[in-house]
């Protein structure tokens, strides 16, 4: 969907979510945590909502939200995520989009 | 002044509870007067042989005691009688003969103390024994569950979860002797390889239990309830603290090299974060809730405007009990990743002994507060 993948390239992280979803919430302060600051993008306030999410299962995510993109490409939803952060790859692909302090 | 008392035995959940057994007053046998039938009369209810027979060897215990004391105090009081007897002498004896008694007496109170703490000791086992055996009636007369409803599902859905972690608990003590003789024994690199990697299987099995208890009871999972006394101490999200197993492996996988040292800093500081952004989460979903309960006008006592967001909230729980299973696995791994064969067998088996040497404090713990101040 063109709507995700054109949103999923505009920063280097950016976070599908819902504002309900407290487990998006916990993935944000995760990426605070490294350094980085996301993008977050709420689709249940957004009107194609929906279709985002559909479209999102669709590319493979196991969970709608959250869905994590670095670099405009799909990592996977929280299992991913941890799994990424805990063997030391995550920080290596967030290097690029740290904020330097 | 004593009749008989019931005396309730801790047992696992605070919910599903009976008083199962009767201890009948013992305080006539503390009287020095060494009485003839010390018995204690321990009513049991159901079938439980081997605690009667450690009672019933108490018992016979006090009444050996009580007739050497009478025999005891035989002896010396002909010797006196052949002297010339003076008050004061007598008074003396008589207070000498007072002290013997005493002391033996407060021998007697020792002794069978200590042999009525190793009986509770074992009687919360057998209770506990008990419950499970009870649960797998329950489990396998599913018919009685499944009128109950969705009712039903919940408690054998635990039911189930209990009686498959007591048997984990069994096999998990199996893993650790068998990963303390390896060691001791000096195995193969190879063969150790086997016991790791089936200790860290074990582990993943406990997780999958966890998952299916969890969509049957998340609440329950929450509450530890299925963990004994000191474990759920330490308890965050159903279970243990990544990072704390770090803490308690440590000391035992030294010495490692510069690299294993950077990589399990990284991971500690990982782990950390993991569990900072979690916890948090949970802090949001536990606010937010509150918020959705709270609202609505007042004068409308249970009805909830907002029930539907709040049970979706509650349904948010269940993912984060599992995203912190998921995490505990994968520190599991990570760390098994980092050490060498050697290392990591040392490590499973300081992971298993201390949360055995938690539920061992339990156990002390629950028969030692009942002393008397």
């Amino acid at each position: 969907m063109e709507k995700v993948m054109g949103l999923a390239s505009e920063k280097g992280v950016v976070i599908f979510s819902k504002s309900s979803c407290c487990m998006c919430y916990a993935v944000k302060i995760l990426f605070q945590g490294i350094g980085v600051e996301p993008l977050v993008y709420e689709i249940d306030q957004d009107p194609e909502g929906r279709e985002m999410e559909r479209a999102l299962m669709r590319m493979g995510c196991t969970a709608p939200v959250p869905a994590v993109f670095i670099g405009g490409k799909l990592m996977g939803s929280t299992n991913e995520i941890m799994s990424l952060h805990l063997s030391g790859t995550l920080n290596q692909m967030l290097k690029p989009y740290q904020a330097l302090s | 002044m004593n009749s008989s008392s019931t005396q309730f035995v801790a047992s696992g959940r605070m919910g599903m509870y009976e008083p199962i057994h009767q201890i009948g007053m013992w305080g006539e046998n503390f009287k020095s007067n060494g009485i003839s039938n010390a018995s204690a009369s321990i009513f049991i209810a159901g079938n439980l042989n081997s605690s009667q027979s450690i009672l019933m060897a108490a018992d016979t215990k006090l009444d050996n005691q009580s007739e050497d004391t009478s025999q005891g105090t035989l002896g010396p009081s002909s010797k006196y009688d052949l002297e010339a007897s003076k008050p004061m002498d007598k008074v003396q004896r008589r207070l000498a003969q007072n002290r013997e008694a005493a002391r033996k007496s407060r021998l007697r109170k020792k002794a069978y103390v200590k042999q009525l703490e190793s009986s509770c000791l074992k009687l919360i086992q057998l209770e506990q024994e008990l419950e499970r055996a009870r649960h797998q009636g329950l489990y396998i007369g599913g018919a009685e569950t499944s009128q109950m409803g969705f009712a039903g599902q919940i408690i054998s859905g635990i039911a189930t979860f209990e009686m498959e972690y007591g048997r984990w608990l069994e096999e998990q003590n199996k893993h650790i002797r068998n990963l303390r003789n390896a060691i001791n024994t000096h195995l193969s690199d190879i063969e150790l390889g086997v016991l790791v990697e089936n200790g860290i299987n074990h582990y993943s099995e406990l997780f999958r239990m966890k998952a299916i208890a969890a969509k049957a009871d998340v609440f329950y999972l929450m509450s530890g309830m299925w963990k004994s006394s000191a474990e759920r101490f330490f308890l965050w999200i159903g279970g243990f603290r990544p990072s704390e197993l770090l803490q308690v492996l440590k000391p035992q996988i030294e010495p490692l090299t510069d690299q294993q040292l950077l990589d399990v800093c990284n991971l500690k500081q990982s782990c950390q974060q993991a569990e900072d952004a979690l916890s948090q989460g949970m802090e949001k979903l536990q606010q937010t809730l509150a918020e959705t309960v709270a609202a609505g006008r007042l004068c409308e006592a249970s009805h909830m405007p907002q029930m539907d967001t709040a049970m979706e909230k509650l349904e948010g729980l269940v993912r984060f009990v599992q995203q912190a299973d998921h995490l505990r696995q994968i520190t599991l791994q990570q760390m098994s990743l980092i050490l060498t064969i050697r290392q990591a067998a040392r490590g499973l088996l300081a992971l298993g002994e201390y949360f055995e040497r938690l539920r061992a404090l339990s156990s002390l713990w629950v028969t030692s507060s009942r002393e008397p101040a």
